[in-house]
């Protein structure tokens, strides 16, 4: 190999499919089939897995924090809901996509505000986009419904052909694709020029405008794109539970979406997905021992897993499934390890 | 003579002091030209304007001839001007092939591409390839820059600022820092830089200096204090007293 098919191979090397991913998709596609008493819960762990994963393209990537990513979450929500309510948009797919649309716009607006300043200006700006817009929906309750939420929403069959059944399972099905299709996308984009510039944004801002990288242009852009992800997250919520609360714009929301990436790690788009369904298992998990105190035990969990580093524990983890998966498929197919080589 | 970098006039100052005052620089197509002067001279203030990292409060800058004062800094990269930093300023978390390769990408016009897979593209590989080559760093191209040495450090701050192709190279003190043994190769490469490409050289060692440059600009407390041919300048009995008890200026 000369140099330079070399260097154009090992350029492609985060971008490859291993064997860890495709059987991390696999298993997850069995959960459907596997736990057919399940679907609500499943579902509710894909929009927020996706939800995490939009907030992972613009602070694990961009490197931008941000305490009302509900903000987005939230239009795309009641957007969904007030299409389906009205008759506007009835077929669900074009209404989601017309509902990420709404939040993009706003993600678009916003975006001004949050490239300027630097990290404490940031959270405080989008804590505040989402306080305001909470506070809006609550004002303008004629088209809200305020307090009580939009009522009475009823779904249309997917594509005309497939009904939301009472058992979640078409929903999840439904939002399984939707996450699929939108990581793929994903995907595609952080692997190529533009995805690399964001890396080398939040690695060192200064050098990224010295080779020549239009800085505020392309936060613009993945602030953008994640409150399209965000909106599409919101939209799914709304879908698959035909209720749309004000509380989609809740600071929780967007706090229990920073704990989510903490626990699953930034910068490779599985952090989000892994990071939801140990959220919602400990969840699960601590509110079934300790109804009243289960918000301790996750806040232990979360002082562990800061302190330890999380690198550590994943290796802890790990170590087991990695030694067979190195019997089987050699070195290179171990499950990834977030952060450094995934 | 065609001027490939010109200040008219500039002036900065931070609150009430002034640290460029009323620069005027011509540096030559072509030419290695040093900008020197002791600790504190304002030499880093003046590359910081140069570059459009700071804003100078007046004077103009231009870039062959055109006005590039109002530029932000990425811009002027665009339009040939690139630097390296007196302190490393790289990505620690990514790979000297990838630094490389976003520079090369960023100056093809495929930064903002965001379908195509890096990696993908004969032309930009080629490139990658060459400079890693040249500068030594085929071997690490795949370790994160963090966990890099110095010297290597040292090489990729220097491909980078030549990935981007410019036609005016500002270096911030190349070697600073660099442990002797891995200095030879940081001054192979800047000595071996193409002779059309233009070098404005910001130093603080002597040796490298004179061994470099064929004009000498003189900094002291933000304005000029002389200008001329490096054996003019050695001999320059100002230049001699602000050194005096610094560093003694042998040619």
């Amino acid at each position: 190999m000369n140099a330079s098919s070399d260097v154009g191979y090992h350029a492609q090397r985060r971008a490859r499919w291993h064997y860890g991913q495709a059987a991390f998709w696999l298993v997850v596609l069995a959960c459907g089939f596997l736990f057919p008493t399940r679907y609500l819960i499943m579902t509710d762990i894909l929009r927020l897995a996706l939800f995490a994963m939009s907030l992972d393209l613009v602070l694990g990537y961009a490197g931008i924090v941000s305490l009302g990513h509900a903000a987005f979450f939230g239009v795309g929500a009641y957007a969904a809901g007030l299409l389906a309510l009205h008759g506007i948009i009835n077929e669900p797919v074009l209404a989601l996509i017309a509902a990420g649309l709404a939040a993009m716009v706003l993600g678009f607006a916003t975006s001004f505000l949050v490239i300027r300043g630097v990290d404490l200006t940031r959270l405080m700006v989008t804590l505040g986009i989402a306080l305001l817009l909470e506070a809006l929906a609550e004002r303008f309750s004629n088209i809200t419904g305020g307090t009580d939420g939009l009522q009475g929403i009823e779904m249309q069959p997917i594509f005309g052909e497939i009904p939301f059944d009472m058992f979640g399972k078409a929903g999840f099905f439904y939002s399984l694709a939707v996450l699929f299709a939108l990581f793929l996308l994903a995907r595609r984009i952080v692997h190529s020029p533009f995805g690399l510039s964001l890396r080398a944004i939040k690695n060192n801002p200064l050098r990224a405008a010295a080779i020549g990288i239009p800085v505020n242009r392309r936060l613009i852009a993945i602030y953008t794109l994640a409150a399209f992800y965000a909106g599409i997250a919101g939209a799914l919520f709304t879908q698959t539970t035909a209720i749309a609360s004000l509380d989609v714009f809740a600071f929780e929301r967007s706090a229990d979406l920073m704990l989510v990436l903490v626990i699953g790690g930034t910068g490779y788009l599985y952090g989000g997905l892994i990071g939801a369904v140990i959220f919602r298992m400990l969840q699960e998990v601590f509110s079934t021992i300790t109804p009243q105190y289960w918000q301790f035990w996750i806040g232990l969990v979360l002082v562990v897993i800061v302190l330890v580093g999380r690198q550590r524990l994943h290796r802890w983890v790990l170590y087991v499934p990695n030694l067979i998966i190195k019997q089987v498929a050699g070195r290179k197919a171990v499950v990834a390890v977030p952060e450094s080589d995934a | 003579m065609t001027i490939a970098l010109e200040t008219r006039n500039l002036e900065k100052t931070f609150g009430g002091l002034r640290v460029t005052r009323d620069l005027s620089l011509k540096i030559e197509q072509g030419a290695r030209h040093a900008l020197i002067g002791p600790n504190g001279a304002g030499k880093t203030t003046v590359i910081n304007q140069l570059t459009g990292v700071l804003k100078p409060n007046s004077g103009r800058i231009l870039l062959e001839g055109q006005d590039i004062t109002d530029l932000p800094v990425h811009k002027r990269v665009l339009r040939g001007l690139s630097r390296t930093f007196q302190i490393n300023q790289l990505y620690p978390d990514l790979t000297p092939l990838e630094t490389i390769g976003l520079a090369v990408s960023e100056r093809l016009g495929h930064g903002g591409d965001w379908w195509r897979r890096m990696g993908t593209r004969n032309d930009v590989n080629d490139e990658i390839a060459d400079l890693l080559t040249r500068f030594h760093l085929l071997d690490v191209m795949n370790e994160e820059t963090v966990t890099l040495p110095y010297g290597k450090q040292r090489l990729l701050e220097i491909a980078v600022a030549i990935a981007a192709k410019p036609r005016v190279l500002l270096l911030d003190e190349p070697a600073a820092g660099v442990p002797e043994s891995e200095r030879h190769d940081i001054l192979a490469v800047v000595g071996s830089l193409p002779r059309d490409v233009t070098v404005l050289l910001i130093e603080h060692d002597m040796d490298l200096v004179f061994s470099f440059a064929d004009r000498i600009s003189v900094l002291v407390s933000g304005a000029l204090l002389t200008e001329g041919a490096p054996d003019q300048v050695a001999r320059d009995p100002q230049v001699k007293a602000v050194y005096l008890g610094e560093e003694a200026v042998n040619v």
